[in-house]
């Protein structure tokens, strides 16, 4: 596989630069009561739907959970209209009925974040089983946390994927944490590969690095392309926040959160890049306004936007 | 018009839908080589080949959700799900996703499954193959509940729910799988209308609303009781959700009195209901109490099957009671 660019490079720098934003945005306006119900971000995990959506074209599906904002930025959606989807708005690509946890947007390939832990995987199993019936060479990536992989669907869709090599990548992002439950207590193996040997799925474990995201990814995807089946691809990295903004993590502690907060892949990133002779701080300066802008242009969006009517709640609930 | 079998029809109805739309598939356990465990799609492997026809694992959640995906993306499936029991272990696919994927993802995307899937007593096969769940699913915002009564019916609404752009919970009985009937030739393409119901016998004492195998104690009951020169109008529902008001009111303004028949256990069924319905929107035109008959508050038992799935005589028994009484 060709090495990424020097503009793919800057890319992946501005798209985690953009996730991160987003988020940061969201706690912000979380906080203040102008959006409503759950949110759960995924600040210190930009890297891995960075790094994958950078082989997907809008013909590839991918399936999202509750912390799946970064997913639904990288695969390329509307912020304005993600953002007015959270603000509760018309304007939104769920016309407001979706909030946070259930974003999804058809026209990307975006099957939708899902609330139910796990439920994710077999619809994106689903969409790769229509790109393979339709003989297309497009494919499907079902993204989920290691929490998920106790699920029974999780295991129900890796022995289908096999049997019948469809074109789908499973990306874990083992963060450690299952809601509120660490790893030694849900899992008993510290790798989900682990679990792919099983259904006899190739597995790749990678660290927290774009770039290594990236290549791992890139077999997966390529594999999947060409027909060869299923791949599972872990991405080893750190949950910021709680379960949810507002969960004070007693169950973990100040020094686990701390150190968790120390492993940061959009700094480790800037350190390679500057070393890399690819972006100077003066240019990671330039994108972080850039951004900033980006962002606060959609929030602001977003509070224009309308509230759905009450009259509106029936409507569209059968076709 | 020719003679066949309740199952030979469903066949042919999924036979002719994906003939006449290759964007229709079949999937589900034992559906392909085997032909279905009840011969549902006996021929249909060999015809569309393993592409059309899939045999999954046993992994009832796994596949029906897969469906919802390839159903999001453009695909028609037809899941089968071999006993209704088995429907538990698809529930978060069916009433989290598929129910709601249309209007949670603000009509992004349309979701036109058809869950099949067989209910009911009759091979004294216990608690755990002989449910009859339909109200769980009425009860569900975003789907269609369909019960089919015979071998025409099953069908024309199969045909109908394959085409419907909803996601469908198509509910077969067991008993009527090997139930002789009329249905209609592959050239006549008869597509029956979802949510309409069907008086099967017309009648002036009393209106019977039932669906699917109970249609048929019904209409035996109907025999029974013109012999002691009662009248009873037999509606059925047809679909469950949504289902057809105007039929029911109609009729129970006819003959003023109202028994509503189902195999599912009487409390929280369907009944109940079509009775409150009834009850709410035009009380004054009873003349007595509404009665229900089902199944017993008790799981099916293997020993006790004859005495616990509702039969014409409990029918009879209800229509009587209701005939006694006055409001």
């Amino acid at each position: 596989m060709d090495k990424p660019s020097r503009e793919q490079l800057a890319g992946f720098y501005t798209m985690m630069v953009r996730i991160r934003k987003v988020e940061e945005m969201l706690m912000e306006v979380f906080s203040r009561g102008e959006i409503l119900g759950f949110l759960h971000v995924s600040i210190g995990q930009e890297a891995a739907p960075t790094a994958v959506c950078a082989h997907l074209t809008v013909n590839d599906c991918i399936s999202t959970t509750h912390r799946g904002h970064g997913w639904a930025i990288a695969k390329g959606i509307d912020i304005r209209r993600a953002m007015a989807e959270l603000f509760g708005k018309k304007e939104g690509f769920c016309l407001g009925r979706s909030g946070s946890m259930h974003l999804a947007d058809s026209g990307i390939g975006i099957m939708g974040a899902n609330g139910i832990v796990g439920g994710g995987i077999p619809i994106a199993a689903g969409a790769a089983f229509a790109a393979q019936y339709k003989k297309t060479n497009h494919v499907a990536v079902a993204t989920f946390g290691e929490g998920a992989t106790g699920e029974g669907v999780f295991h129900e869709t890796m022995n289908f994927a096999a049997i019948r090599k469809l074109p789908l990548v499973f990306v874990c992002e083992n963060n450690g944490w299952a809601e509120f439950s660490p790893r030694s207590i849900h899992m008993p193996v510290e790798s989900v590969t682990s679990r792919a040997l099983a259904y006899d799925i190739p597995a790749v474990s990678v660290s927290n690095n774009v770039l290594e995201i990236y290549e791992a990814a890139g077999e997966a995807i390529r594999r999947a392309r060409e027909g060869k089946g299923p791949s599972l691809l872990e991405i080893r990295c750190d949950r910021w926040y709680g379960h949810y903004v507002g969960d004070a993590q007693k169950y973990r502690g100040k020094e686990k959160v701390e150190e968790a907060m120390a492993k940061d892949c959009i700094a480790d990133f800037e350190a390679e890049l500057i070393k890399g002779k690819v972006l100077k701080r003066k240019d990671f300066d330039r994108i972080q306004a850039e951004v900033s802008a980006e962002v606060e242009d959609a929030v602001n969006f977003a509070r224009q936007c309308t509230y759905p009517d009450v009259s509106e709640m029936l409507e569209g609930l059968y076709v | 018009m020719k003679e066949i079998r309740y199952i030979f029809a469903i066949k042919e109805a999924m036979e002719e839908e994906m003939e006449r739309d290759e964007n229709v598939f079949l999937i589900g356990e034992d559906v392909g080589l085997a032909g279905g465990s009840f011969g549902a799609s006996k021929g249909l492997y060999e015809k569309f080949g393993p592409e059309r026809v899939i045999d999954t694992p046993i992994s009832e959640l796994g596949f029906t959700s897969l469906a919802a995906g390839a159903a999001c993306r453009g695909l028609r499936p037809i899941v089968e799900i071999m006993f209704m029991d088995f429907v538990t272990c698809a529930m978060d696919s069916i009433v989290n996703q598929i129910a709601k994927m249309r209007y949670m993802f603000g009509n992004q995307y349309t979701v036109p499954v058809v869950v099949r899937t067989p209910e009911g007593g009759g091979l004294n096969a216990g608690p755990q193959h002989s449910q009859c769940l339909e109200a769980w699913f009425a009860h569900v915002p975003g789907l269609k509940v369909v019960m089919a009564a015979t071998p025409y019916d099953v069908k024309g609404l199969l045909k109908a729910s394959i085409r419907d752009d909803n996601p469908v919970i198509f509910v077969e009985n067991k008993t009527l799988h090997a139930m002789k009937g009329v249905a209609a030739e592959a050239g006549e393409d008869v597509v029956l209308p979802l949510g309409k119901a069907d008086v099967k016998l017309q009648g002036s004492d009393v209106t019977i609303v039932t669906a699917s195998r109970m249609v048929h104690e019904s209409l035996k009951a109907a025999e029974i009781l013109k012999q002691e020169g009662i009248s009873a109008e037999v509606v059925d529902l047809m679909t469950i959700q949504p289902w057809d008001r105007e039929t029911v009111f109609a009729s129970v303004a006819k003959t003023h009195r109202l028994v509503v028949a189902h195999e599912a256990v009487k409390q929280f069924g369907f009944g109940a209901e079509i009775a409150a319905a009834v009850a709410e929107e035009i009380l004054d035109e009873l003349d007595a109490p509404i009665v229900r008959v089902g199944a017993p508050f008790a799981p099916a038992s293997y020993s006790l099957e004859k005495f616990y799935v509702p039969s014409a005589d409990d029918v009879v028994s209800a229509v009587k009671s209701t005939l006694e009484r006055t409001l």
